[in-house]
């Protein structure tokens, strides 16, 4: 039987040196393997001209129908605006309980508020953004605790807030962990 | 755990209400949908939600004949609805509606987490608020208002017609029949009950001392003022003032109860500024007041003010039948507080108390009871734990006179009022005992 794994999927371009810190972390934080894979969707059908923004629930739709069997938690990461039809934006979400999520990168950067860009901040931004939508594959929901990555953020400022793990409360509502062995 | 918030998201929009589905049960919150008004009241009707999510646009019934509708059926439900920038005047004739709030759409995630976190807080604000008035409702219950005697059948029928009215009270009756407790049940069941009940014990407060008591005082109003003090009445605010012993005031404090009563405004000792306080006021005594002020020591126009409503509190020795029942309520909340498994009493303690005239009446039964359950063998009341005979001291009873007034009465009582069977049992004759009678002034109960 495959090793179970977690799959980061980039849609876009993504610098080599951020994928491995966010698969770094994600490797730290729920003990499985990560697998990198690059991939190509055709975002124009999930462009909304009125909004100018990307649907994401119709994308997270998508990569659900498009999960590999082998994996166990995929998610996909972008650079492009989402939205849902009743917010103005998400930074990414994911099915509760499910196999799927979405992160993107788009809304993140300070220079996006017209702040002096920062170079550390915008990974580690990335990075927390990911391991909070696999929380809730894994069946979390958003936390109090206030340095708990499992909190929610509705500002890019909250996401500075609270750090890039699991709260113990949280860590606690996790399925047991399976061990793993790093191959290669 | 506290209880998961229940949401219900009302829109035609299949993916709007998958959106805001998906976005509540990742806050933790108990998520049901409608696509449809017709839906929605039907679900309203079957479950409990604490708010609703509603778009004011929608086919068939629109948000605001549905708000109208539920608050209809639930006039505390917290209804949001949410609408296009175009509609916001229909937000506001929903707001006018009762609408707790609302959001156009689309929304800022976080003017969404605003507006939940805020209505949930108002949803826990009413459930503490449902809780804490429970609490004062067990607190101010008057389940140590025991008896099912006449009498005290009597005195709960005016307390409960006295309490929803505003009207002064007088409760008379002598020491130790529980006239607090009366007062305490008229406040509990009156519309004043959520506001406090404030005693006051006037006959331990000298002049000065009660007038700065009831009125409060301004700092440096006399040596140790070192602040400024609400009064008692100012604490009465929107409650009931208990005056207890309230014949033991001064003539000079009389004239001033009497204005306060009359404007329901005073000045704190010390001060020059009218502050008024809405309260309503129940006075106790155990004394005459009608001979006080017949003998001009209490003043008529403020026992009239006073004395709108009687209640006379019956004496132990009048509601014999009550003794069984007051003396197993006393056991259980001894053996209770004292941590002791629950004990009886047997047949001869409860006749000796049922013969015992009681003159310090409910609180010397009750401290009879503790005293029985501090030292008895912790099974069971008996005789030689009473401290009848040798080791009782009637306080009351000062002279020989005292006691014989106090016996003959009683065995008069248990023979209602027999001549010919209360001489007998007393073993004097019938003459003896109509002297005793005429000398002592005894007269049957009404």
């Amino acid at each position: 039987m495959a090793q179970q794994h977690i799959t980061l999927i980039s849609y876009g371009y993504f610098g080599k040196q951020l994928l491995e810190q966010i698969a770094e972390a994600v490797r730290q934080e729920f003990k499985f393997p990560v697998n990198f894979k690059e991939s190509h969707l055709d975002l124009s059908e999930f462009f909304d001209p009125g909004r100018r923004q990307y649907n994401g629930n119709k994308i997270l739709h998508k990569l659900d129908s498009l999960a590999m069997p082998d994996s166990l938690k995929t998610i996909g990461l972008f650079s492009v605006d989402l939205f849902i039809p009743i917010l103005t934006y998400i930074f990414g979400q994911a099915v509760l309980n499910g196999q799927t999520g979405i992160a993107s990168l788009y809304r993140l950067s300070n220079e996006r508020y017209g702040i002096e860009p920062d170079e550390k901040l915008l990974p580690e931004r990335f990075t927390k953004e990911v391991i909070h939508e696999l929380g809730h594959t894994f069946g979390l929901i958003h936390c109090m605790t206030p340095t708990c990555v499992m909190r929610s953020s509705t500002y890019v400022e909250d996401i500075d807030q609270k750090n890039r793990n699991i709260c113990h409360l949280c860590r606690e509502k996790l399925p047991p962990v399976i061990p793993y062995k790093i191959v290669g | 755990m506290a209880k998961k918030i229940s949401i219900l998201v009302v829109d035609d929009e299949e993916s709007v209400r998958d959106s805001l589905s998906n976005w509540f049960v990742e806050d933790g919150y108990q998520v049901e949908c409608a696509e449809n008004a017709k839906k929605a009241l039907q679900l309203i009707e079957s479950s409990y939600f604490d708010i609703i999510l509603a778009d004011i646009k929608m086919p068939g019934m629109d948000g605001l004949e549905m708000l109208r509708r539920i608050k209809s059926l639930r006039n505390d439900a917290i209804v949001i609805v949410m609408t296009a920038f175009a509609s916001v005047n229909t937000a506001v004739m929903a707001l006018k509606d009762g609408a707790f709030d609302y959001v156009t759409k689309p929304f800022d995630p976080d003017d969404l987490s605003h507006l939940i976190r805020n209505a949930s807080k108002q949803i826990l604000l009413a459930q503490e608020n449902e809780t804490l008035k429970n609490k004062v409702i067990s607190l101010d219950s008057v389940e140590d208002l025991i008896g099912n005697s006449e009498a005290m059948k009597k005195v709960l029928k005016q307390v409960e017609s006295v309490a929803q009215s505003n009207t002064s009270v007088i409760i008379t009756g002598e020491s130790g029949t529980g006239k607090e407790l009366i007062a305490r049940a008229i406040h509990a069941n009156s519309p004043r009950k959520y506001y406090p009940l404030v005693s006051v014990h006037c006959g331990a407060l000298t002049e000065s001392l009660l007038e700065s008591e009831l009125f409060g005082h301004e700092k440096g109003a006399f040596t140790g003022a070192m602040y400024n003090r609400k009064g008692r009445f100012e604490m009465a605010d929107s409650g009931t003032i208990f005056l207890d012993e309230i014949a033991t005031i001064s003539p000079k404090m009389q004239i001033e109860l009497l204005r306060v009563l009359e404007t329901k405004t005073f000045v704190r000792v010390g001060g020059n500024k009218e502050t008024s306080s809405d309260f309503r006021v129940i006075c106790a005594t155990n004394r005459d007041l009608k001979s006080m002020v017949d003998q001009g020591t209490f003043r008529e126009d403020l026992y009239y003010r006073l004395n709108v409503v009687n209640i006379n509190v019956p004496p132990l020795r009048e509601r014999l039948e009550d003794i069984p029942l007051l003396v197993d309520y006393f056991i259980k909340k001894y053996c209770n507080a004292m941590n002791k498994p629950l004990i009886i009493i047997d047949e001869a303690a409860m006749q000796r108390l049922e013969e015992y005239p009681f003159p310090g009446n409910i609180r010397e039964l009750e401290n009879l009871i503790e005293r029985a359950i501090v030292i008895g063998n912790g099974k069971k009341i008996t005789l030689k734990d009473l401290p009848f005979g040798k080791d009782m001291i009637d306080n009351s009873i000062e002279s020989l006179d005292d006691f014989e007034k106090t016996f003959i009465r009683q065995i008069l009582n248990k023979y209602s009022w027999n001549i010919t069977r209360t001489a007998k049992a007393l073993k004097v004759d019938r003459v003896t005992l109509y002297n005793k009678i005429r000398k002592y002034d005894l007269k049957p109960e009404e």
